[in-house]
């Protein structure tokens, strides 16, 4: 494999969260418009200027990207759509960083969006993907939830982690997103409170899991010289990785397709695990999240429940992990889900994210991992930000 | 260890009648390979034909080598249990209603790692055996049994939820003076059944069956004509809301093709027993039990046809009687499609000659009771929709797979030098 491009000339902007809620009346064409107008506006740019977009969202059925292009009567000449759920905050940051690059969309949205209507979630399990159709909700339908009971259940097994272990993932999380006006969770979790959870399937509880919820998320990725000229701060792209279907034959997932482009994703870079000053992983449930810490090369395979026993994951700690609270506290909005830890990641680095702002934040790392098409994530993705211009 | 299943207590009126749900029924064309198995209780899965690597879940191409060339085959069962969860909560009204509900991750020894539903004596690690079943929705899935036998193994309310067991069930055979009668009561009941109804028709007839079966427990004598409108909804008024397994062993049969006879006065009987009959018994029990699949321990569960295996193809020696059976045969699949919201099983149980008075003329192998019987329970406790009873039915099943021009064309061979 030759050596890649690096992503010099990109700045990466205008982070906006529309703020989640619980259930919604409104429809993924609704929250998505409101994301892209609050990035927009803080740009200082109108719909008219943007020649891309990228759309990531479950719920815009019938329509695609293209059905939006006419809704909110946009004229991109560079279109994207992406169906990676919590891996596609990043794949739509590479992608569209490349097409600015060589020149085709000068500016571009990434957004993603989706709505919650009482009946959502359910609809969306129906008719998620041929195999998990076929195999995996025909025994007992328990959803996600089950894929990822299963996953914990082998994990503790293998590695020794308890519950506790991954309760301190959950606790503070939602220590951070306290700090997060916007999180859908306001009240503290104790650990106390988290073992004693109501059991979902086992091992996991209450607490283990993300609430569905809707919400939009969106940034724009533009040339340095457009981002200097218009006074926005913004990000740079250290590096990005994205990997499909990896490890296809371990019999269960106990890792993901990070192992396989770790090395070159910081080598990119140019730094090191030690460098990294906040991690956003993708955390539908904790169990993840503890893999992607080994799989990003924060400890060693196996050694997450040591990790995590060790470190403090709150904002103000030695390892600031999920800092606006993740999913798992501040809600799972669909297809937003995976831009919630770049949309915050972008703050953190802009040194714009008010309450949850890291200390000195220059560099994070944020991972996406997608796509329970059978008894597994499929898609993984990551991505290290750099301070461009701060605020 | 499972513990006993229990008989039900008596129903309370008051109480709500747990409505026919599904589990869910949406596939793949690849993936109904899977219930075809099921249907005969065969686990299968996909072979690649060019590179020989096993698939699952089902697919249109293989995922080793891109070939489209995939055949289902028979597979070995054995697995090893990954993970296990237990199910407490779930957005599909089948499964909330059976909270909690058991699954697993299964590696086969074959290579592929399955999900699938879980017995619960089963532990993480153990060894475990696939069953390939058809669920409510009629579809193929898969369940991890321990891999040597426990007690009370089939009392796990997971595996009697693919089936439609006998135990704790009340079960109407329509037809007391067939010669299987007594067989099929006796084995019923001795796999557990609750009750047997016997439907006898024209009882001032006398007839063996009737002393031998009216002194068992359990065992009830209704008045029954398969022919007769009246008679079927007098007996679906008195007994339809507890029938849980109807048995439709009524059969009018004589020798002969078409020219062999000089009317068609047979032709009418045959018909209006082997046809008509479960038809009339499909309008008087049908919708009663339809609507008592979700209720507990004896939930109606399953309509049991009795056919010959000429159905499928017809033995011009029985040419009229064939025909009534493939025209009942082409009903029992109508009535599969009208039973399938419900979840209510349709079980055809092919037979060739069995061993009685108007199947005399032919050479053995011919099908004794007992073995008939013996192959009704088995399919009813692995809950089939197709049993092929005796040489004679696997035979003409294999044959008429391979191809059925061929086995009509030898049927029909007509006689040497005539």
């Amino acid at each position: 494999m030759g050596k890649r491009l690096g992503y010099e000339g990109i700045a990466v902007t205008a982070p906006f969260s529309t703020p989640y809620q619980r259930y919604s009346i409104e429809t993924a064409h609704w929250w998505i418009a409101r994301a892209l107008r609050g990035s927009l506006r803080a740009a200082g740019l109108k719909p008219a200027d943007l020649d891309g977009l990228s759309v990531s969202s479950f719920t815009l059925f019938p329509d695609t990207a293209v059905g939006l292009t006419q809704h909110l009567g946009l004229v991109p000449r560079w279109l994207d759509h992406i169906p990676m759920g919590g891996a596609s905050g990043v794949v739509a940051l590479r992608r569209a960083a490349r097409a600015v690059q060589a020149g085709d969309a000068d500016f571009v949205a990434c957004v993603a969006g989706d709505t919650n209507h009482i009946d959502s979630f359910r609809n969306m399990l129906s008719s998620f993907s041929r195999f998990a159709q076929d195999a995996s909700y025909p025994y007992g339908y328990g959803g996600p939830n089950a894929n990822f009971a299963l996953m914990t259940d082998r994990y503790m097994q293998e590695f020794g982690a308890t519950r506790e272990d991954f309760g301190r993932i959950c606790v503070a999380q939602r220590e951070n997103a306290l700090k997060n006006p916007n999180a859908v969770m306001k009240k503290q979790l104790t650990l106390e409170q988290y073992l004693s959870a109501r059991p979902i399937a086992d091992p996991i509880a209450l607490f283990d899991c993300v609430m569905p919820c809707a919400g939009s998320e969106c940034f724009l990725v533009m040339s340095v010289e457009e981002a200097t000229r218009r006074n926005l701060p913004f990000a740079t792209i250290g590096s990005t990785i994205e990997r499909h279907n990896a490890h296809a034959e371990d019999p269960i997932q106990l890792r993901g397709g990070w192992t396989l482009d770790i090395d070159e994703l910081y080598e990119m870079a140019d730094c090191t695990p030690d460098d990294i000053d906040l991690l956003q992983t993708y955390d539908d449930y904790p169990v993840i999240s503890m893999m992607q810490m080994e799989d990003l090369g924060f400890c060693d395979k196996g050694s997450g429940p040591e990790f995590v026993r060790t470190r403090n994951l709150t904002v103000t700690g030695d390892f600031p992990h999920n800092t606006s609270g993740g999913q798992l506290s501040a809600g799972q909005a669909g297809a937003a889900g995976g831009f919630i830890g770049l949309v915050e990641a972008l703050r953190q680095v802009q040194g714009v994210a008010g309450g949850t702002q890291v200390k000195d934040a220059s560099k994070a790392l944020v991972s996406g991992f997608g796509m329970i098409n059978y008894d597994r994530g499929v898609c993984t993705s990551a991505a290290i930000l750099k301070s461009g211009v701060s605020a | 260890m499972t513990p006993p299943l229990r008989p039900p207590s008596k129903k309370d009126p008051q109480k709500r009648t747990k409505p026919p749900l599904r589990p869910p029924e949406a596939r793949s064309r690849a993936a109904l390979g899977l219930t075809a198995a099921a249907a005969e209780g065969r686990f299968a899965l996909q072979v690649c034909e060019e590179c020989a690597t096993v698939q699952y879940p089902p697919r249109d191409a293989c995922k080793a080598c891109l070939s489209t060339d995939l055949v289902w085959r028979d597979q070995s069962s054995s697995g090893t249990l990954l993970a296990e969860t237990t199910v407490r909560t779930s957005t599909k009204l089948y499964f909330r209603e059976r909270m909690p509900w058991r699954m697993g991750s299964v590696r086969l020894d074959v290579g592929p790692v399955i999900l699938c539903h879980l017995h619960g004596d089963c532990r993480r690690d153990d060894k475990v055996t696939i069953l390939n079943r058809l669920d409510a929705a009629g579809q193929g899935v898969l369940l991890a049994v321990p891999a040597e036998r426990t007690d009370n193994m089939d009392d796990d309310p997971q595996l009697r939820a693919l089936s439609a067991d006998p135990k704790h069930r009340r079960i109407l055979i329509t037809d007391l003076r067939n010669p299987n009668t007594p067989a099929l009561a006796g084995a019923l009941l001795d796999a557990g059944a609750a009750t047997v109804f016997l439907g006898e028709s024209e009882s001032w007839r006398p007839h063996a069956n009737r002393s031998t079966l009216a002194e068992l427990e359990n065992v009830e004598i209704l008045p029954l004509d398969v022919t007769d409108t009246a008679s079927v909804e007098k007996l679906a008024g008195e007994i339809g809301g507890k029938t849980d397994i109807l048995i439709n062993n009524a059969r009018f049969m004589r020798p002969g093709g078409a020219l062999d006879r000089g009317d068609t006065a047979f032709a009418r009987e045959e018909m209006d027993v082997n046809y008509l009959g479960p038809m009339r018994l499909a309008q008087a029990f049908g919708p009663g039990m339809c609507s008592r699949t979700g209720d507990g321990v004896n939930s109606a569960a399953a309509w049991v046809n009795i056919l010959s295996v000429h159905a499928l193809s017809n033995a011009p020696e029985y040419g009229c009687f064939t025909a009534s059976n493939a025209a009942a045969y082409s009903l029992s699949q109508s009535l599969r499609g009208e039973f399938r919201t419900s979840g209510l099983r349709v079980m055809n149980v092919f037979t060739g000659p069995t061993d009685d008075d108007w199947y005399q003329e032919l050479p053995p192998p011919k099908v004794a009771p007992n073995a008939l019987a013996r192959a009704v329970v088995a399919g009813l406790k692995q809950g089939l929709e197709d049993v092929w009873c005796g040489d004679v039915a696997n035979e003409i099943r294999e044959r008429w797979r391979r191809d059925p021009k061929v086995l009509e064309r030898e049927l029909t061979q007509g006689v040497e030098g005539a």
